[in-house]
């Protein structure tokens, strides 16, 4: 509790712009305002066939909403302010690149191979050293994965140069 | 007595019996796991219940959800972990408690308590949900939205975060549910030229993207915290003196449980918590709480698992799911093809007790599975991360991919597991995006086909008497976190 009150004190002292509440709160503003923008493009429903409110009234009223509400917290956070968050670990920067490797891996070369690489690399990054483990979560597990999803609900994996080989 | 012969089914199917036994089975494990749980593991297993008829794949989810949330107990108890959110309130006396040496006591207490919580919530299941049915054919249009409207408020009350931060989830959840083509008119909405957007977000990348992978980026950032896991000889049942001390307070909160589980939005974290805090009010010795009380793991487990029960009631008699878990089983029940509401209860009987029945048993599969496994359990809490979150990696992406064969919802996955990792780590909960997805359609709907019923008045919704109800019921779940709040800085 002390520690949190301590974090709290610390995140007072620092100007406003680096505060994780500003922070926070503006990216919310700016994708929702972004958002709201694109709501005027929506095509508009005649009159004559539009049945109670345009398409785009609900979607632009949710986000006005949203602004407002996100106003709200950010007034409250002045008064009372968040605590300040720990550093994220190079851990976690690699397993979000992970993801990245797997989006280009699954577009470009193969969808199970995306899956193996990513498997690899986040066991390995996370401290597995052992070739058997590797192996078993990037290799074994994901082959077992996928002949079940292929055989049990007949799934159709997208082409790749090694799903190619398997279906041929 | 048709009912409870209805109710008996399962027990004499054996397809159904075998889907309890590995329902309840997964869902322990699943329990015991922190990070995952019964909502990211119904969402996980969503597809495969493709496979099944609608009351084994319901059955199975179902299970799934009754285990799975006595099975945080386990965790909760031997490593101070709550392998759920709903036994966070567990970890406080469970953990003290075996400490001292005394883990098969605490365990002991909360699988009876668990399994007395649950078989409360199912007879009040039984009893409530065909009353609130028959309530349902009352309402229109109005009715409905002024009900969504209250379930999204009760997400200010939910346990996790700020009013306001949840709201602000709700509502983002809502929007989601407005991407593709507008059910209306056909008018394409935020669907930036993606063809594949047409069709809106789907409810399973978002719930996978959400639970299991922003928990799997929360798990990278903790690889190297050790847990102090204490080693488990048995489970005991709970002696004489422990019955006279708890039975008062099991009572209670499975009553507790069951009424939180049935109103919209809250859950057992919910359950949890406020049937911890009432043992510890009622209680001789409410100084032993947070010692090791054996009160306190009862109250916590006992209103746990009764809100399983309890929020499956306007689950099937409304289509508004109760809790975060529900809200999967309300997917599950539309991709089957079977549409909650009072119309179900009137034309599937066999369906809707065959449910009912299933979760009782599921209630007593976990007691038995609990009390003789609970050893072999608590050892999948050693499997180390770095091999358990890669495999569940791969589950995810083929589990989402499987539903539309679209690598685009994988890719829609991994975007919020980006967003649910930020949105935890700044005090957002991800449950309000998951019923605001959910009741996103029948919000708007309801929103748009009253005003064309009403010729544009907005005021008429407050002509309407069960409508004008649940408008007063929203502001009382507003002002609750307000007044609340108030209270403890008193």
């Amino acid at each position: 509790m002390k520690n949190v009150q301590k974090q709290k004190r610390a995140n007072k002292s620092l100007p406003f712009f680096v505060r994780d509440e500003f922070k926070v709160s503006l990216v919310i503003i700016l994708i929702s305002t972004a958002l709201l923008i694109t709501t005027f493009t929506f095509d508009i429903v005649p009159p004559i066939l539009n049945r109670g409110i345009q398409p785009a009234t609900f979607p632009k009223a949710l986000l006005i909403l949203i602004i407002v509400m996100t106003l709200i917290i950010y007034y409250l956070a002045t008064k009372n302010p968040w605590k300040i968050e720990k550093k994220l670990p190079k851990s976690f920067y690699l397993t979000l690149l992970s993801f990245l490797i797997f989006l280009v891996i699954s577009k470009t070369l193969d969808f199970f191979l995306a899956i193996s690489a990513l498997s690899i690399f986040v066991s390995y990054c996370w401290g597995e050293k052992r070739i058997f483990y590797l192996i078993l979560v990037g290799i074994i597990f994901p082959v077992i994965v996928f002949i079940f999803f292929e055989t049990i609900l007949g799934l159709r994996f997208p082409p790749g140069i090694i799903t190619n080989i398997y279906y041929s | 007595m048709d009912n409870l012969l209805l109710m008996m089914a399962p027990l004499f199917s054996s397809k159904l019996l075998l889907v309890l036994f590995f329902g309840t089975l997964f869902g322990l494990i699943l329990g015991v796991l922190p990070g995952l749980g019964p909502t990211t593991g119904g969402a996980l297993i969503l597809p495969f219940t493709m496979t099944l008829d609608p009351l084994s794949a319901i059955v199975l989810l179902t299970s799934i959800y009754c285990a799975g949330t006595y099975g945080g107990a386990i965790t909760a108890v031997l490593i101070n972990t709550p392998g759920t959110p709903a036994a966070a309130a567990t970890c406080l006396d469970g953990y003290p408690l075996a400490q001292k040496g005394e883990a098969g006591r605490a365990l002991g207490m909360a699988t009876v308590s668990s399994t007395v919580g649950g078989i409360f919530s199912v007879i009040i299941l039984v009893f409530f949900a065909p009353i609130l049915a028959q309530l349902a054919y009352e309402f229109g249009q109005p009715e409905y939205f002024a009900l969504a409207i209250f379930g999204l408020t009760m997400l200010a009350s939910i346990g996790e975060g700020s009013p306001i931060k949840n709201l602000i989830a709700g509502a983002f959840g809502i929007l989601i549910s407005t991407v593709g083509k507008d059910f209306m008119t056909s008018i394409d909405r935020f669907t930036f030229g993606i063809n594949e957007l047409t069709e809106g977000i789907g409810f399973i990348p978002v719930v996978v993207g959400l639970f299991a992978m922003s928990e799997m980026l929360t798990q990278s950032t903790l690889i190297n915290q050790v847990f102090n896991r204490i080693a488990l000889k048995a489970i005991k049942l709970p002696s004489k003196e422990d019955y006279k001390k708890t039975w008062k307070t099991i009572i209670r909160s499975s009553g507790i449980g069951s009424f939180i589980g049935v109103l919209p939005a809250e859950g057992g974290t919910v359950a949890s918590l406020i049937g911890y805090s009432e043992a510890k009010r009622f209680s001789k010795k409410p100084e032993e709480f947070g010692k090791g009380s054996i009160e306190g793991i009862a109250g916590a487990e006992a209103a746990n698992n009764a809100a399983t029960g309890g929020a499956m009631v306007p689950t099937l008699a409304l289509g508004i799911p109760g809790s975060a878990t529900t809200a999967v089983i309300l997917t599950g029940l539309i991709i089957h093809g079977v549409r909650p509401g009072p119309d179900l209860f009137r034309e599937q009987p066999d369906f809707l007790y065959g449910i009912f029945g299933a979760m009782l048993i599921a209630n007593v599969l976990f007691f038995i599975f609990g009390f003789f496994g609970a050893k072999i359990f608590a050892r999948i809490t050693l499997v180390p991360n770095k091999i358990l979150w890669p495999m569940i990696f791969a589950v995810s992406v083929c589990g989402t991919y499987s539903l539309n064969q679209s690598i685009i919802d994988v890719w829609i996955m991994l975007f919020f597991g980006m967003l649910g990792f930020f949105m935890r780590r700044y005090g957002f909960s991800v449950v309000p995006v998951i019923i605001g997805l959910i009741l996103g359609e029948l919000v708007e709907g309801t929103l748009r086909q009253s005003l064309v019923i009403f010729d544009g008045n907005w005021l008429m919704f407050f002509t309407r008497p069960i409508a004008l109800t649940f408008f007063i019921l929203s502001l009382i779940a507003l002002a609750f976190p307000l007044i609340r709040a108030k209270k403890i800085k008193k």
